[in-house]
Protein backbone atom coordinates (compact mmCIF):
# COMPACT_ATOMS: atom_id res chain seq x y z
CA UNK A 1 0.00 0.00 0.00
CA UNK A 2 1.41 3.26 -0.57
CA UNK A 3 1.51 6.20 2.15
CA UNK A 4 -0.27 8.65 -0.82
CA UNK A 5 -3.43 6.80 -0.43
CA UNK A 6 -3.64 9.09 2.90
CA UNK A 7 -4.05 12.12 0.56
CA UNK A 8 -5.63 10.27 -2.29
CA UNK A 9 -8.67 9.26 0.33
CA UNK A 10 -8.99 12.95 1.77
CA UNK A 11 -9.24 13.88 -1.41
CA UNK A 12 -12.03 11.47 -2.53
CA UNK A 13 -14.21 12.49 0.27
CA UNK A 14 -13.36 16.68 0.78
CA UNK A 15 -12.07 17.40 -2.49
CA UNK A 16 -12.98 21.44 -1.95
CA UNK A 17 -12.11 21.79 1.78
CA UNK A 18 -9.16 23.62 2.64
CA UNK A 19 -6.60 21.25 4.16
CA UNK A 20 -3.12 23.43 4.16
CA UNK A 21 -2.93 26.97 5.03
CA UNK A 22 1.42 28.31 4.60
CA UNK A 23 2.09 32.45 4.18
CA UNK A 24 -1.79 33.68 3.35
CA UNK A 25 -1.92 30.70 0.89
CA UNK A 26 -4.95 27.85 1.12
CA UNK A 27 -4.93 24.49 -0.29
CA UNK A 28 -7.77 22.18 -0.63
CA UNK A 29 -7.07 18.34 -0.48
CA UNK A 30 -8.07 18.25 -4.04
CA UNK A 31 -5.29 20.74 -5.25
CA UNK A 32 -2.80 19.35 -2.90
CA UNK A 33 -3.22 15.93 -4.23
CA UNK A 34 -3.21 17.08 -8.14
CA UNK A 35 -0.14 18.98 -7.22
CA UNK A 36 1.54 15.61 -5.56
CA UNK A 37 0.44 14.08 -8.98
CA UNK A 38 2.87 16.87 -10.72
CA UNK A 39 5.14 16.44 -8.51
CA UNK A 40 5.53 12.32 -9.42
CA UNK A 41 5.76 14.01 -13.31
CA UNK A 42 9.12 16.11 -11.94
CA UNK A 43 10.33 13.64 -10.35
CA UNK A 44 10.16 11.05 -13.09
CA UNK A 45 11.66 13.23 -15.29
CA UNK A 46 14.37 13.90 -12.87
CA UNK A 47 15.47 10.71 -12.88
CA UNK A 48 16.30 11.19 -9.59
CA UNK A 49 16.66 8.48 -6.33
CA UNK A 50 16.12 10.62 -3.63
CA UNK A 51 13.57 13.75 -3.27
CA UNK A 52 15.30 15.62 -0.98
CA UNK A 53 13.89 19.33 0.86
CA UNK A 54 16.46 21.44 2.03
CA UNK A 55 13.49 24.18 3.30
CA UNK A 56 11.58 25.48 5.92
CA UNK A 57 8.25 24.08 6.32
CA UNK A 58 5.44 24.70 3.47
CA UNK A 59 2.81 23.00 1.00
CA UNK A 60 6.35 21.80 -0.68
CA UNK A 61 6.64 19.10 1.89
CA UNK A 62 3.58 18.06 1.69
CA UNK A 63 3.70 18.20 -2.43
CA UNK A 64 7.14 16.47 -2.06
CA UNK A 65 5.92 13.58 0.37
CA UNK A 66 3.48 12.57 -1.39
CA UNK A 67 4.74 12.97 -4.84
CA UNK A 68 7.93 11.17 -3.82
CA UNK A 69 5.64 7.83 -1.94
CA UNK A 70 3.94 8.01 -5.81
CA UNK A 71 6.82 7.86 -7.42
CA UNK A 72 8.40 5.09 -5.20
CA UNK A 73 11.57 7.14 -4.42
CA UNK A 74 12.11 7.97 -0.80
CA UNK A 75 11.78 11.44 0.59
CA UNK A 76 14.81 12.93 2.60
CA UNK A 77 13.83 15.89 4.29
CA UNK A 78 17.60 17.40 5.40
CA UNK A 79 18.24 19.76 8.54
CA UNK A 80 19.09 23.34 6.85
CA UNK A 81 20.76 24.32 10.23
CA UNK A 82 23.63 21.88 9.78
CA UNK A 83 27.27 23.39 8.56
CA UNK A 84 28.12 23.35 5.21
CA UNK A 85 30.27 20.57 5.69
CA UNK A 86 28.19 18.15 7.15
CA UNK A 87 24.91 19.11 4.89
CA UNK A 88 27.05 18.40 1.20
CA UNK A 89 28.16 14.80 2.82
CA UNK A 90 24.66 14.43 3.80
CA UNK A 91 24.03 15.48 0.16
CA UNK A 92 26.65 12.67 -0.84
CA UNK A 93 24.71 10.25 0.23
CA UNK A 94 21.78 10.73 -1.59
CA UNK A 95 22.85 11.61 -4.73
CA UNK A 96 21.14 11.45 -7.48
CA UNK A 97 18.61 13.55 -5.99
CA UNK A 98 15.71 16.17 -6.37
CA UNK A 99 16.46 18.91 -3.94
CA UNK A 100 13.46 21.29 -3.62
CA UNK A 101 15.08 24.69 -1.94
CA UNK A 102 17.81 26.73 -1.25
CA UNK A 103 19.27 26.56 -4.76
CA UNK A 104 22.18 29.17 -3.96
CA UNK A 105 23.36 26.71 -1.18
CA UNK A 106 23.46 23.50 -3.14
CA UNK A 107 25.50 25.02 -6.01
CA UNK A 108 27.63 26.43 -3.22
CA UNK A 109 28.52 23.11 -1.69
CA UNK A 110 27.12 20.17 -3.72
CA UNK A 111 27.14 21.42 -7.00
CA UNK A 112 29.77 18.43 -8.60
CA UNK A 113 27.08 15.84 -6.76
CA UNK A 114 24.34 15.35 -10.04
CA UNK A 115 21.43 16.75 -8.54
CA UNK A 116 18.33 18.55 -10.17
CA UNK A 117 17.83 21.44 -7.69
CA UNK A 118 14.55 23.80 -7.99
CA UNK A 119 13.79 26.93 -5.81
CA UNK A 120 10.72 26.17 -3.64
CA UNK A 121 8.20 28.30 -5.66
CA UNK A 122 9.57 26.68 -9.35
CA UNK A 123 9.00 23.56 -7.62
CA UNK A 124 5.31 24.10 -6.30
CA UNK A 125 4.38 26.02 -9.81
CA UNK A 126 6.21 23.25 -12.32
CA UNK A 127 3.95 20.54 -9.69
CA UNK A 128 0.75 22.48 -10.26
CA UNK A 129 1.41 22.37 -14.21
CA UNK A 130 2.72 18.88 -14.85
CA UNK A 131 -0.80 17.49 -13.47
CA UNK A 132 -1.22 14.06 -15.64
CA UNK A 133 -4.78 13.22 -16.92
CA UNK A 134 -6.37 11.13 -14.00
CA UNK A 135 -6.01 7.28 -13.88
CA UNK A 136 -3.56 7.70 -16.77
CA UNK A 137 -0.48 6.82 -14.38
CA UNK A 138 0.94 3.52 -12.67
CA UNK A 139 1.98 4.50 -9.75
CA UNK A 140 4.27 2.98 -7.08
CA UNK A 141 2.63 0.10 -5.13
CA UNK A 142 4.17 1.15 -1.96
CA UNK A 143 6.32 -1.82 -1.08
CA UNK A 144 9.34 -0.18 -0.02
CA UNK A 145 10.84 3.26 1.56
CA UNK A 146 8.88 5.89 1.72
CA UNK A 147 10.85 8.37 3.98
CA UNK A 148 14.89 8.38 5.07
CA UNK A 149 16.11 10.60 7.51
CA UNK A 150 19.10 10.96 9.13
CA UNK A 151 19.34 10.90 12.77
CA UNK A 152 21.15 13.98 14.20
CA UNK A 153 24.28 12.23 14.53
CA UNK A 154 24.92 13.52 18.30
CA UNK A 155 27.43 10.47 18.77
CA UNK A 156 28.83 9.32 15.45
CA UNK A 157 28.29 10.07 12.32
CA UNK A 158 24.14 10.25 11.29
CA UNK A 159 22.48 7.39 10.59
CA UNK A 160 20.07 7.26 7.47
CA UNK A 161 16.76 5.64 9.41
CA UNK A 162 14.47 4.30 6.93
CA UNK A 163 10.48 4.17 6.94
CA UNK A 164 8.28 1.71 4.60
CA UNK A 165 5.35 2.84 3.27
CA UNK A 166 4.12 0.01 5.42
CA UNK A 167 5.08 1.55 8.89
CA UNK A 168 4.27 4.48 8.37
CA UNK A 169 0.77 3.33 7.03
CA UNK A 170 0.41 1.16 10.29
CA UNK A 171 1.06 4.25 12.56
CA UNK A 172 -1.33 6.50 10.84
CA UNK A 173 -4.22 3.57 9.84
CA UNK A 174 -3.71 2.13 13.88
CA UNK A 175 -3.68 5.93 15.37
CA UNK A 176 -5.72 7.93 13.43
CA UNK A 177 -9.52 7.72 12.96
CA UNK A 178 -10.32 8.75 9.04
CA UNK A 179 -12.14 12.36 8.81
CA UNK A 180 -12.16 12.32 12.66
CA UNK A 181 -11.79 16.06 12.59
CA UNK A 182 -14.54 18.62 12.92
CA UNK A 183 -14.79 21.22 9.64
CA UNK A 184 -13.37 24.28 11.74
CA UNK A 185 -10.48 22.30 13.01
CA UNK A 186 -7.09 22.95 12.60
CA UNK A 187 -3.26 21.91 13.42
CA UNK A 188 -0.65 24.30 13.74
CA UNK A 189 2.63 23.05 12.92
CA UNK A 190 5.56 24.60 13.85
CA UNK A 191 8.12 21.81 13.99
CA UNK A 192 10.80 21.69 11.21
CA UNK A 193 9.87 19.32 7.95
CA UNK A 194 13.14 17.12 8.74
CA UNK A 195 11.75 15.74 12.16
CA UNK A 196 9.77 12.59 12.61
CA UNK A 197 6.94 14.76 14.41
CA UNK A 198 6.74 17.13 11.79
CA UNK A 199 6.30 14.62 9.03
CA UNK A 200 3.81 12.83 11.45
CA UNK A 201 1.98 15.93 12.03
CA UNK A 202 1.34 16.42 8.69
CA UNK A 203 0.26 12.69 7.85
CA UNK A 204 -1.73 12.32 10.54
CA UNK A 205 -3.62 15.46 9.92
CA UNK A 206 -4.42 15.20 6.65
CA UNK A 207 -6.37 11.79 7.10
CA UNK A 208 -8.22 13.27 10.06
CA UNK A 209 -9.04 15.96 7.42
CA UNK A 210 -7.64 18.26 9.90
CA UNK A 211 -6.78 21.86 8.52
CA UNK A 212 -2.81 22.29 8.35
CA UNK A 213 -1.73 25.32 9.26
CA UNK A 214 2.05 26.15 9.24
CA UNK A 215 4.48 28.64 10.95
CA UNK A 216 7.81 28.52 9.51
CA UNK A 217 9.92 29.82 11.76
CA UNK A 218 8.77 29.88 15.69
CA UNK A 219 8.25 32.89 18.06
CA UNK A 220 6.22 32.60 21.00
CA UNK A 221 4.25 35.51 19.74
CA UNK A 222 3.48 34.58 16.52
CA UNK A 223 2.59 31.30 17.59
CA UNK A 224 0.01 33.62 19.40
CA UNK A 225 -0.64 35.21 17.16
CA UNK A 226 -1.96 32.53 14.65
CA UNK A 227 -3.43 30.34 17.20
CA UNK A 228 -6.22 33.44 17.44
CA UNK A 229 -5.98 34.39 13.90
CA UNK A 230 -6.79 30.77 12.68
CA UNK A 231 -8.88 29.50 15.38
CA UNK A 232 -6.36 26.62 16.36
CA UNK A 233 -7.16 23.99 17.84
CA UNK A 234 -4.25 21.40 17.92
CA UNK A 235 -0.95 22.51 18.37
CA UNK A 236 2.39 20.54 18.63
CA UNK A 237 5.26 21.76 20.35
CA UNK A 238 9.05 20.75 21.66
CA UNK A 239 9.41 21.59 25.40
CA UNK A 240 11.82 24.53 24.63
CA UNK A 241 8.50 26.08 22.49
CA UNK A 242 6.31 25.93 25.11
CA UNK A 243 8.85 27.18 28.28
CA UNK A 244 8.95 30.21 25.59
CA UNK A 245 5.54 30.61 25.27
CA UNK A 246 4.76 30.08 29.05
CA UNK A 247 7.07 32.89 29.76
CA UNK A 248 5.54 35.30 27.42
CA UNK A 249 2.51 34.81 28.67
CA UNK A 250 3.70 35.70 31.98
CA UNK A 251 5.75 38.58 30.87
CA UNK A 252 2.14 39.88 29.31
CA UNK A 253 1.41 38.85 26.05
CA UNK A 254 -1.89 38.12 25.26
CA UNK A 255 -3.63 36.61 22.66
CA UNK A 256 -7.47 34.68 22.18
CA UNK A 257 -6.52 31.07 23.11
CA UNK A 258 -10.11 30.10 23.78
CA UNK A 259 -10.30 27.68 20.45
CA UNK A 260 -7.00 25.82 21.41
CA UNK A 261 -8.32 22.21 22.24
CA UNK A 262 -5.38 20.14 22.21
CA UNK A 263 -2.19 20.93 23.16
CA UNK A 264 0.66 17.80 22.14
CA UNK A 265 4.61 17.90 23.60
CA UNK A 266 7.38 15.86 23.02
CA UNK A 267 10.37 15.29 21.64
CA UNK A 268 12.69 16.29 25.18
CA UNK A 269 12.34 16.09 28.53
CA UNK A 270 9.84 18.65 29.84
CA UNK A 271 10.54 20.48 33.08
CA UNK A 272 7.55 19.81 35.55
CA UNK A 273 7.67 23.60 36.46
CA UNK A 274 6.58 24.31 32.28
CA UNK A 275 4.35 22.10 31.95
CA UNK A 276 2.21 22.82 35.56
CA UNK A 277 2.02 26.12 34.80
CA UNK A 278 0.76 25.61 31.09
CA UNK A 279 -1.93 23.76 32.62
CA UNK A 280 -2.88 26.55 34.45
CA UNK A 281 -2.59 29.32 31.36
CA UNK A 282 -4.87 26.81 29.35
CA UNK A 283 -7.37 25.37 31.60
CA UNK A 284 -9.39 24.18 28.81
CA UNK A 285 -7.10 22.49 26.93
CA UNK A 286 -6.05 19.02 26.79
CA UNK A 287 -2.37 18.01 26.88
CA UNK A 288 -0.71 14.83 25.81
CA UNK A 289 2.91 13.65 26.19
CA UNK A 290 4.03 12.04 22.97
CA UNK A 291 6.76 9.76 23.27
CA UNK A 292 8.42 8.29 20.14
CA UNK A 293 11.23 8.22 17.74
CA UNK A 294 12.01 8.49 14.10
CA UNK A 295 12.75 4.45 14.24
CA UNK A 296 9.06 4.23 15.28
CA UNK A 297 7.84 6.28 12.88
CA UNK A 298 6.37 8.99 15.65
CA UNK A 299 4.74 7.98 18.55
CA UNK A 300 4.37 4.84 20.61
CA UNK A 301 3.61 5.90 23.99
CA UNK A 302 1.30 9.27 25.20
CA UNK A 303 0.17 10.37 28.11
CA UNK A 304 -3.32 11.91 28.09
CA UNK A 305 -5.31 15.12 28.58
CA UNK A 306 -7.10 13.25 31.37
CA UNK A 307 -4.51 11.53 33.01
CA UNK A 308 -2.40 15.33 33.10
CA UNK A 309 -5.14 17.22 34.71
CA UNK A 310 -5.33 14.18 37.18
CA UNK A 311 -2.07 14.16 37.86
CA UNK A 312 -1.87 17.75 38.33
CA UNK A 313 -4.81 17.84 40.94
CA UNK A 314 -3.75 15.38 43.07
CA UNK A 315 -2.65 15.05 46.60
CA UNK A 316 -1.01 11.57 45.94
CA UNK A 317 2.90 11.88 45.11
CA UNK A 318 2.67 8.81 42.77
CA UNK A 319 -0.68 10.07 40.65
CA UNK A 320 1.15 13.89 40.67
CA UNK A 321 4.40 12.19 39.24
CA UNK A 322 2.85 11.09 36.18
CA UNK A 323 3.34 14.83 34.88
CA UNK A 324 6.95 13.40 34.40
CA UNK A 325 6.35 10.10 32.67
CA UNK A 326 5.55 9.22 29.51
CA UNK A 327 2.05 7.51 30.13
CA UNK A 328 1.31 4.51 28.61
CA UNK A 329 2.28 2.27 24.70
CA UNK A 330 -0.39 3.35 22.94
CA UNK A 331 -2.19 0.00 21.91
CA UNK A 332 -1.12 -1.03 18.59
CA UNK A 333 2.43 -1.18 20.35
CA UNK A 334 4.27 -3.69 22.27
CA UNK A 335 7.05 -2.37 25.14
CA UNK A 336 9.37 -4.36 27.13
CA UNK A 337 11.95 -3.00 29.78
CA UNK A 338 14.77 -5.77 30.00
CA UNK A 339 18.03 -6.18 31.60
CA UNK A 340 21.97 -5.24 29.72
CA UNK A 341 21.48 -9.45 29.39
CA UNK A 342 18.32 -9.24 27.53
CA UNK A 343 15.98 -10.47 30.50
CA UNK A 344 12.47 -8.64 30.97
CA UNK A 345 12.13 -6.23 34.23
CA UNK A 346 9.43 -6.34 36.28
CA UNK A 347 7.61 -3.12 37.65
CA UNK A 348 10.03 -0.16 38.78
CA UNK A 349 13.24 -1.81 37.39
CA UNK A 350 14.96 0.15 34.99
CA UNK A 351 16.63 -1.22 31.94
CA UNK A 352 16.21 -0.31 28.44
CA UNK A 353 13.52 0.02 26.21
CA UNK A 354 12.41 -1.86 23.25
CA UNK A 355 9.13 -1.65 21.33
CA UNK A 356 7.63 -3.94 18.78
CA UNK A 357 4.72 -3.16 16.28
CA UNK A 358 4.06 -2.09 12.51
CA UNK A 359 5.21 1.37 12.90
CA UNK A 360 8.58 0.43 14.30
CA UNK A 361 11.10 0.01 11.16
CA UNK A 362 14.40 0.12 12.99
CA UNK A 363 15.73 -0.21 9.96
CA UNK A 364 18.93 2.21 8.94
CA UNK A 365 20.47 1.97 5.16
CA UNK A 366 23.18 0.30 6.35
CA UNK A 367 21.41 -2.67 8.39
CA UNK A 368 18.53 -3.55 10.87
CA UNK A 369 18.55 -2.88 14.32
CA UNK A 370 15.62 -5.13 15.27
CA UNK A 371 16.27 -8.23 16.94
CA UNK A 372 14.79 -11.98 15.47
CA UNK A 373 11.65 -11.87 17.30
CA UNK A 374 11.19 -7.99 15.72
CA UNK A 375 11.73 -5.67 18.86
CA UNK A 376 13.50 -2.56 18.65
CA UNK A 377 16.00 -1.40 20.97
CA UNK A 378 15.52 2.15 21.62
CA UNK A 379 18.39 2.85 23.18
CA UNK A 380 16.47 4.70 25.79
CA UNK A 381 16.70 3.46 29.41
CA UNK A 382 13.94 4.14 31.65
CA UNK A 383 10.95 2.21 33.73
CA UNK A 384 7.40 1.19 33.81
CA UNK A 385 5.58 2.09 37.73
CA UNK A 386 2.88 -0.76 38.83
CA UNK A 387 0.25 1.06 37.30
CA UNK A 388 2.16 0.82 33.60
CA UNK A 389 2.85 4.52 32.72
CA UNK A 390 6.11 4.50 31.25
CA UNK A 391 9.08 6.55 32.77
CA UNK A 392 12.45 7.96 30.42
CA UNK A 393 15.50 8.34 32.82
CA UNK A 394 17.51 8.83 29.47
CA UNK A 395 19.49 7.69 27.05
CA UNK A 396 21.00 4.37 27.59
CA UNK A 397 24.15 5.27 26.23
CA UNK A 398 24.15 8.18 29.60
CA UNK A 399 23.63 5.84 32.01
CA UNK A 400 26.35 6.69 34.80
CA UNK A 401 28.28 3.36 35.96
CA UNK A 402 29.94 4.12 39.13
CA UNK A 403 31.16 0.84 40.67
CA UNK A 404 29.68 -1.64 38.80
CA UNK A 405 26.09 0.47 39.78
CA UNK A 406 23.93 2.00 37.06
CA UNK A 407 22.64 5.39 37.75
CA UNK A 408 20.57 7.26 35.45
CA UNK A 409 21.08 10.76 35.17
CA UNK A 410 16.74 12.21 34.97
CA UNK A 411 16.70 10.77 38.79
CA UNK A 412 19.72 13.39 39.89
CA UNK A 413 18.56 15.76 37.68
CA UNK A 414 14.98 15.84 39.51
CA UNK A 415 16.12 15.95 42.66
CA UNK A 416 18.64 18.96 41.82
CA UNK A 417 16.03 20.70 40.26
CA UNK A 418 14.33 20.88 43.49
CA UNK A 419 16.40 23.91 45.21
CA UNK A 420 15.04 26.77 44.41
CA UNK A 421 18.45 28.28 43.28
CA UNK A 422 18.56 25.99 40.22
CA UNK A 423 17.00 26.58 37.06
CA UNK A 424 18.76 23.79 34.58
CA UNK A 425 20.86 20.95 35.65
CA UNK A 426 22.81 17.95 34.26
CA UNK A 427 23.78 14.82 35.44
CA UNK A 428 26.71 13.26 33.43
CA UNK A 429 29.59 10.58 34.08
CA UNK A 430 33.10 11.82 35.08
CA UNK A 431 36.12 9.83 35.31
CA UNK A 432 36.71 8.77 38.39
CA UNK A 433 40.01 6.75 39.66
CA UNK A 434 38.41 5.00 42.37
CA UNK A 435 34.74 3.99 40.44
CA UNK A 436 35.45 4.23 36.76
CA UNK A 437 32.79 7.10 36.59
CA UNK A 438 30.84 9.13 38.89
CA UNK A 439 28.42 11.69 38.87
CA UNK A 440 29.13 15.25 37.39
CA UNK A 441 26.33 17.87 37.58
CA UNK A 442 26.69 21.02 35.31
CA UNK A 443 23.84 23.78 36.86
CA UNK A 444 22.58 26.97 36.02
CA UNK A 445 21.65 29.53 38.48
CA UNK A 446 18.11 30.88 38.46
CA UNK A 447 18.47 34.75 37.46
CA UNK A 448 18.71 36.76 41.11
CA UNK A 449 19.20 33.82 42.96
CA UNK A 450 22.56 33.39 44.71
CA UNK A 451 25.11 30.89 44.18
CA UNK A 452 24.21 27.47 46.71
CA UNK A 453 26.68 25.88 48.41
CA UNK A 454 28.06 22.42 46.72
CA UNK A 455 27.11 21.33 50.41
CA UNK A 456 23.82 22.08 50.44
CA UNK A 457 23.68 21.01 46.95
CA UNK A 458 24.91 17.58 47.99
CA UNK A 459 22.73 16.73 51.22
CA UNK A 460 19.91 17.83 49.23
CA UNK A 461 20.57 14.49 46.82
CA UNK A 462 21.51 12.77 49.80
CA UNK A 463 18.20 13.42 51.21
CA UNK A 464 16.68 12.12 48.76
CA UNK A 465 18.78 9.33 46.85
CA UNK A 466 21.40 6.84 47.55
CA UNK A 467 24.86 7.86 48.46
CA UNK A 468 26.40 6.89 45.56
CA UNK A 469 24.37 9.46 43.04
CA UNK A 470 25.53 12.30 45.51
CA UNK A 471 27.68 14.53 42.64
CA UNK A 472 31.14 14.23 43.16
CA UNK A 473 32.02 17.10 40.78
CA UNK A 474 29.52 20.45 40.68
CA UNK A 475 29.95 23.21 37.93
CA UNK A 476 28.57 25.83 37.30
CA UNK A 477 27.39 26.94 34.22
CA UNK A 478 25.59 30.22 32.06
CA UNK A 479 23.20 27.75 30.50
CA UNK A 480 23.10 24.19 29.01
CA UNK A 481 23.46 23.39 25.11
CA UNK A 482 20.66 21.89 24.12
CA UNK A 483 19.78 21.22 20.11
CA UNK A 484 17.21 23.31 18.22
CA UNK A 485 14.44 20.40 18.89
CA UNK A 486 14.97 21.07 22.92
CA UNK A 487 17.44 17.74 23.29
CA UNK A 488 20.04 18.27 25.69
CA UNK A 489 23.82 17.73 24.64
CA UNK A 490 25.13 15.85 27.16
CA UNK A 491 28.03 15.39 25.30
CA UNK A 492 28.86 19.10 24.96
CA UNK A 493 28.45 18.84 29.06
CA UNK A 494 30.80 16.07 29.51
CA UNK A 495 33.38 18.49 27.67
CA UNK A 496 32.84 20.85 29.69
CA UNK A 497 33.85 18.80 32.65
CA UNK A 498 37.39 17.96 31.42
CA UNK A 499 38.17 21.55 30.58
CA UNK B 1 -5.23 -11.55 -2.90
CA UNK B 2 -2.87 -10.14 -1.05
CA UNK B 3 -1.75 -7.52 2.04
CA UNK B 4 -1.96 -4.47 -0.12
CA UNK B 5 -4.46 -5.25 -3.16
CA UNK B 6 -7.00 -2.86 -3.93
CA UNK B 7 -10.20 -4.76 -4.83
CA UNK B 8 -13.41 -3.47 -6.74
CA UNK B 9 -17.34 -4.36 -5.57
CA UNK B 10 -18.51 -5.69 -8.49
CA UNK B 11 -22.02 -4.81 -7.43
CA UNK B 12 -21.35 -0.78 -6.66
CA UNK B 13 -18.92 1.82 -5.88
CA UNK B 14 -17.00 0.38 -3.04
CA UNK B 15 -13.17 -0.08 -3.19
CA UNK B 16 -11.29 -1.41 -0.39
CA UNK B 17 -7.75 -1.73 0.31
CA UNK B 18 -6.46 -5.49 1.74
CA UNK B 19 -5.07 -4.44 5.10
CA UNK B 20 -5.30 -8.10 6.16
CA UNK B 21 -6.35 -11.69 4.32
CA UNK B 22 -6.49 -15.58 4.53
CA UNK B 23 -7.73 -17.71 1.18
CA UNK B 24 -11.47 -16.81 1.60
CA UNK B 25 -13.60 -14.82 -0.90
CA UNK B 26 -13.95 -11.40 -0.29
CA UNK B 27 -17.47 -10.18 -1.09
CA UNK B 28 -19.07 -6.99 -1.69
CA UNK B 29 -22.73 -6.61 -2.26
CA UNK B 30 -23.27 -10.18 -2.48
CA UNK B 31 -20.58 -10.45 -5.34
CA UNK B 32 -17.18 -11.34 -5.10
CA UNK B 33 -14.68 -8.48 -5.38
CA UNK B 34 -11.54 -7.97 -7.90
CA UNK B 35 -9.20 -5.82 -8.76
CA UNK B 36 -10.77 -5.03 -12.00
CA UNK B 37 -15.03 -4.00 -12.14
CA UNK B 38 -16.72 -6.39 -14.57
CA UNK B 39 -18.02 -4.86 -17.19
CA UNK B 40 -21.33 -6.10 -16.34
CA UNK B 41 -22.08 -5.11 -12.84
CA UNK B 42 -23.70 -7.58 -10.82
CA UNK B 43 -26.76 -7.05 -8.82
CA UNK B 44 -26.55 -5.65 -5.62
CA UNK B 45 -27.99 -8.55 -2.86
CA UNK B 46 -30.68 -7.24 -0.49
CA UNK B 47 -28.66 -8.97 2.59
CA UNK B 48 -25.46 -7.14 1.76
CA UNK B 49 -26.47 -3.96 0.82
CA UNK B 50 -26.09 -1.96 4.04
CA UNK B 51 -23.43 -0.12 2.26
CA UNK B 52 -20.06 0.98 3.00
CA UNK B 53 -18.04 3.97 4.92
CA UNK B 54 -15.01 5.83 3.51
CA UNK B 55 -12.37 4.88 5.91
CA UNK B 56 -13.86 2.30 8.01
CA UNK B 57 -11.70 -0.60 8.82
CA UNK B 58 -14.11 -4.05 8.48
CA UNK B 59 -12.89 -7.50 9.88
CA UNK B 60 -13.72 -10.26 10.71
CA UNK B 61 -14.70 -12.44 14.10
CA UNK B 62 -11.71 -13.89 13.88
CA UNK B 63 -9.52 -11.10 12.92
CA UNK B 64 -7.97 -12.76 9.97
CA UNK B 65 -9.52 -9.96 7.89
CA UNK B 66 -9.33 -6.52 8.06
CA UNK B 67 -10.19 -4.16 4.97
CA UNK B 68 -10.19 -0.56 4.46
CA UNK B 69 -13.09 1.14 2.88
CA UNK B 70 -11.03 3.63 0.56
CA UNK B 71 -14.48 4.36 -1.54
CA UNK B 72 -17.74 4.14 -0.09
CA UNK B 73 -20.71 2.40 -2.28
CA UNK B 74 -24.45 0.92 -1.14
CA UNK B 75 -23.02 -2.86 -0.91
CA UNK B 76 -21.65 -4.48 2.47
CA UNK B 77 -18.18 -6.66 2.86
CA UNK B 78 -18.19 -10.27 3.61
CA UNK B 79 -16.12 -13.05 3.67
CA UNK B 80 -17.89 -16.29 1.97
CA UNK B 81 -21.25 -14.98 3.02
CA UNK B 82 -20.20 -13.95 6.10
CA UNK B 83 -20.83 -10.40 6.78
CA UNK B 84 -17.39 -7.97 8.03
CA UNK B 85 -18.40 -5.96 10.97
CA UNK B 86 -16.92 -2.62 11.22
CA UNK B 87 -13.16 -2.55 13.58
CA UNK B 88 -14.10 -0.36 16.76
CA UNK B 89 -11.02 1.46 17.39
CA UNK B 90 -11.01 4.05 20.25
CA UNK B 91 -9.44 7.33 18.98
CA UNK B 92 -6.36 8.08 20.48
CA UNK B 93 -5.91 11.57 21.43
CA UNK B 94 -3.93 13.47 18.74
CA UNK B 95 -0.14 13.54 19.34
CA UNK B 96 1.28 15.01 16.61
Amino acid sequence: MNLALLLEMAAEAAPDRVGLVCDGKRWTYGALLDAARGAFELIEQSNAEYVALLDESSEAAVIAVFGAALAGVPYCPLNYRLPDADLAALLGRISPALVIGDEERISRIASDQGHTVMARQEFTLKAQEAVPEPDSREYDPGEGVAIQLFTSGTTAAPKAAILRHSNLLGYILGTVEFAGAEESDSALVVVPPYHIAGISALLSSVYSLRRIVMLPVFSPEAWLDLIAAEAISNAFVVPTMLARIVDALDRGQSSDVSTLRAIAYGGGKMPLTVIRRALELFPDAGFTNAYGLTETSSTVALLGPDDHREAFASGNPDVQARLTSLGKPIPTIELEIRSESGEVLGPNEAGEIYVRGEQVSGEYREKSALDAEGWFPTRDAGYLDANGYLFLSGRADDVIVRGGENMSPGEIEDVLLMHPSIADACACAVPSVEWGESVGAALVIREGCDLPSEDDLRSLVRSRLRSSRVPEKIIFVDALPYNEMGKLLRRKVKVAFSA
Amino acid sequence: MKHGSRLKSAACDTEVMVIRCADGQIECGGAPMGVDRPAEAAALTADFSAGTLMGKRYVDADGAYELLCVKPGKGSLAVDGVALVVKDAKPLPASD
